[in-house]
């Protein structure tokens, strides 16, 4: 793709972002459309939304479900920017239906960091020494191309089909919990709709932090300290609407809850 | 809860029933046979082989719940889990093998186990009860091997079945409910060093402690209890997996280790 067709289309991703307005898959109507190609029209993407005002304060990995791997038929996650806009607190309403067109919820681990990482050459333990703390996490994820129709390609494109996210109510040391076996349980309006441990990411979410910061060093582009690294669902998405109550706990860890309106 | 078979119906599906089992082949459902069967039928069929088992010399060491999940049930149409006994030779050790020759087409589960200090006797059993009634809890491994081909069966036809008993490993590390968040509890199941399966505690019946009321309650239909000292396998918190010949297992669970066997 030249660079004038990676700008329109991160253009009209962001204009589908604001107008509440889907758009048709672009692998369906760029069918030479690489991976790289992607990554330069999330990046197109993501320069909208920073000259809107809004500001990076993290990262999320996404795809690190043997599951939707398969579904995608990648062997390899992916990753997007995370926004101050994007940011919501425990208790406080999330305003899907202002703000994503069909939205899904997922359970993850969120990783603060407390020292920068630069890859390559990142291992397990860089990760655990350069982490502050863990915490639950709710990402609601949204896409931007009509009904889900997404390959690799669109959803990379697409910032890794990010929306909004919640932080719970515990930090905890990543010395104090075995991210490998932590057990998650995922409750929607009182039912309990799933449950999952923290290997079902990549084995371990920090896996999923190593592979990010090693993929992302290829670029020169570090993890920096401060930042919140989102590692990706331990549970299958589940649609949500206004109206619907989640909560999340993780064990040795915490919970998360949120409000949908 | 009343009969509507004979005691020789009964008898002749506890031959039935246990002559698959012990000799490893596949049976159609007791219910094709005898569609009028009630629940009680059913638990009679159950209740009939263990006394038999017991009169060859078997001791029982304990008990299991199975159809724990929520989502199994929905699945199955039926409002209610499971019970069955297990027996002596149903036990392998840590790091053992089970002989998958002796087995039709066994699938394992990650569960949580119970150990009573106290007895409980229901109706009317609570959490709370089941809490206090408890001296430790320990990770174990059940091997699931259903009689009936396919593995298709109705709630009937599997309680007849001893709930598709047939092996289990317990792991070495038990710990005190107080020291672990029985809701939360993760496990991770891994076949041949691939993980396959994650869950947590909550999968069973919200909590792992809401499965042994539900089957205090349940012997107590019958005026049974489950005495001091009873080791109760609660139920899978993940799905249950289909194993082969060759393959090892290893599931971990939070805080508590690991179980290992190889299938040979």
């Amino acid at each position: 793709m030249n660079k004038e067709l990676i700008q329109s289309c991160g253009d009209e991703l962001y204009q589908a972002m604001i107008e509440r307005r889907v758009i048709r898959p672009l692998t369906e109507r760029y069918a030479n459309i690489t991976i790289e190609d992607a990554y330069q029209i999330s990046l197109r993407m993501l320069e909208r939304r920073l000259a809107a005002g809004e500001r990076i304060i993290g990262k999320k990995i996404g795809v690190t479900s043997k599951a939707v791997q398969n579904m995608l038929n990648v062997h390899q996650p992916d990753f997007g920017y995370l926004t101050d806009k994007m940011a919501f607190s425990q208790g406080e309403e999330m305003p899907i239906s202002q703000m994503l067109m069909q939205p899904r919820a997922e359970g993850e681990i969120a990783f603060i960091l407390k020292k920068d990482l630069l890859g390559p050459g990142i291992t397990t333990a860089d990760v655990l020494a350069a982490t502050d703390c863990v915490m639950p996490c709710f990402e609601v994820v949204d896409s931007r191309i009509d009904n889900w129709q997404i390959k690799i390609e669109d959803t990379v494109a697409d910032n890794a089909s990010c929306g909004l996210f919640v932080l719970g109510d515990r930090a905890v040391s990543p010395t104090q919990v075995d991210l490998a076996t932590c057990g998650m349980v995922v409750e929607k309006n009182g039912s309990i709709i799933s449950t999952g441990a923290g290997a079902a990411a990549l084995g371990s979410p920090v896996n999923c932090v190593v592979w990010l910061a090693n993929t992302l060093g290829h670029f020169g582009i570090p993890l920096k300290a401060g930042e919140v690294i989102l590692s990706g669902s331990l549970v299958p998405l589940e649609p949500v609407q206004a109206g619907d109550f989640m909560s999340v706990s993780i064990g040795g860890i915490g919970n998360a809850s949120v409000r949908f309106v | 809860m009343d009969n509507n078979l004979t005691k020789e119906q009964i008898d002749e599906l506890a031959t039935y029933c246990e002559d698959a089992e012990l000799k490893a082949y596949e049976i159609t459902k007791v219910t094709d046979k005898y569609p009028e069967m009630t629940y009680r039928d059913a638990f009679d069929v159950q209740w009939e082989v263990r006394r038999r088992k017991e009169a060859r010399g078997h001791k029982i060491v304990g008990m299991k719940m199975g159809l724990t999940s929520w989502a199994k049930m929905a699945q199955m149409e039926v409002e209610h889990p499971c019970y069955g006994y297990l027996a002596d030779y149903f036990s392998v050790p840590e790091g053992g093998e089970i002989k998958i020759d002796e087995l039709i087409h066994p699938k394992v589960e990650a569960e949580i186990a119970f150990v009573t200090k106290t007895a409980l006797k229901g109706p009317g059993i609570h959490i709370g009860d089941v809490l206090r009634a408890t001296d430790f809890i320990i990770p174990a491994v059940e091997v699931i091997d259903s009689r009936y081909k396919d593995f298709k069966f109705d709630l009937k036809s599997v309680i007849a079945d001893n709930s598709s008993s047939c092996r289990f490993i317990t792991g070495g590390r038990m710990a005190r409910l107080e020291d672990v968040d029985l809701k939360n509890l993760g496990v991770v199941m891994e076949i041949n060093g691939e993980i396959v399966a994650t869950g947590a505690g909550a999968a069973v019946l919200g909590h792992p402690a809401a499965s042994v009321a539900m089957l205090a309650n349940m012997l107590g239909e019958r005026g049974e209890e489950i005495p001091a000292g009873t080791f109760i396998m609660t139920g899978g918190i993940t799905a249950a997996v289909t194993v082969n010949k060759g393959d090892s297992i290893n599931i971990r669970y939070q805080g508590l280790g690991s179980i290992t066997a190889k299938f040979v």
